[in-house]
């Protein structure tokens, strides 16, 4: 018996369907809700536990925020997080390099929190300028950020995280002048890999330029608020 | 590296659409973007690694890169881009964030038997 001859048949299927499908559910459930879901990526170091602490504690006094943390191990940013007084999960990925829509699922089941009783759910993503630009988390906003003491062409050695945000956060504005930051170039080639992105230069220590970032959320919030209610 | 996460999902796509057709798979066909965050190489290597004692173990990858498309405001037209750290038009220059390909992350065809 003679195998039959190969044939090509088309099939048209989104290899990430499950974590898409999965992320369409969730962030269904977020806007049922009225949490607006803010998801942070960045490279290890550049500062996102700290921003995140910085606002977290200054939108407490007003809002109810609460926070995801991933990680390859430990907990130690979780408990950095819960000095806020916000309620914080950690999501350990073990060896995985990124965080999955199923990962945000099953933390948020786990923690047993009232979404209903929420205004503001953050995502820290694992430090990773690459992977995790692939898997949409059901989140409305995805902020990239990128500290001073990284340089300048950060967003040109990696565009495709760049594209996939819908803001930048440039961290450590305290330490541009002693490492020489060119904040004009920095925002330049964030233009060139991301035309019209919105960009906030701030420092979590000092404070600065974090009014006009706590606005934006509170803007953007009050926007889902609007659109989702009947 | 999250390419092997990447080829374990192509298998259970393809798993999945062999089921249903009864059918042994040569090759996989696939659309990638130069945008989806995925490298063809890293790809390859981990889809081999992925697939070994699975049903599609020995069968081939075959990657078409999808270069960046944005549509471009002033010349009312899709433009290709040469370069993903220029978001520009390359016939006038305009800027344009307005992405139409680039980010295809699909199965697109099966050989079958």
């Amino acid at each position: 018996m003679t195998s039959p001859e190969p044939r090509l048949v088309e099939v048209r299927k989104n290899i990430l369907k499950q974590n898409d499908l999965t992320a369409r559910a969730l962030r269904t459930r977020f806007r049922g809700a009225g949490v607006f879901v803010v998801s942070l990526v960045s490279s290890p170091g550049s500062g996102k536990t700290t921003f995140l602490e910085k606002t977290l504690t200054s939108l407490r006094p007003r809002y109810r925020v609460a926070a995801l943390v991933g990680d390859l191990a430990t907990e130690n940013d979780a408990t950095r997080l819960a000095r806020s007084q916000a309620p914080v999960k950690q999501i350990i990925t073990g060896t995985l390099c990124h965080l999955e829509a199923a990962m945000v699922e099953k933390a948020v089941a786990e923690a047993e929190w009232n979404l209903n009783d929420l205004d503001f759910l953050f995502i820290e993503n694992v430090g990773n300028l690459v992977c995790p630009s692939s898997y949409d988390l059901g989140e409305d906003l995805r902020m990239v950020l990128l500290s001073v003491t990284e340089g300048e062409d950060k967003p040109l050695k990696y565009p495709t995280i760049f594209n996939s945000a819908d803001v930048a956060v440039i961290t450590k504005n305290d330490l541009a002048a002693a490492v020489e930051f060119d904040s004009k170039a920095a925002l330049r080639n964030i233009q060139a890999v991301r035309p019209g992105m919105k960009v906030f230069q701030v420092s979590a220590k000092t404070g600065a330029g974090l009014d006009d970032y706590l606005q934006f959320l509170a803007q953007r919030l009050t926007e889902l608020r609007s659109t989702t209610s009947v | 590296m999250h390419e092997l996460s990447i080829a374990m999902s192509i298998i259970d796509v393809v798993s999945e659409e062999a089921t249903r057709r009864k059918a042994r798979v040569d090759a996989v066909h696939l659309k990638v973007g130069v945008l989806s965050g995925v490298v063809a190489d890293a790809l390859q290597f981990s889809y081999e690694m992925a697939c070994q004692d699975t049903p599609l173990q020995g069968s081939r990858l075959v990657i078409e890169e999808v270069p960046i498309v944005v549509y471009c405001s002033r010349c009312q037209a899709e433009r290709t881009l040469d370069s993903m750290q220029l978001f520009c038009c390359p016939a006038c220059g305009t800027p344009s964030g307005d992405l139409r390909h680039g980010k295809e992350l699909e199965v697109v065809a099966l050989e079958i038997q």
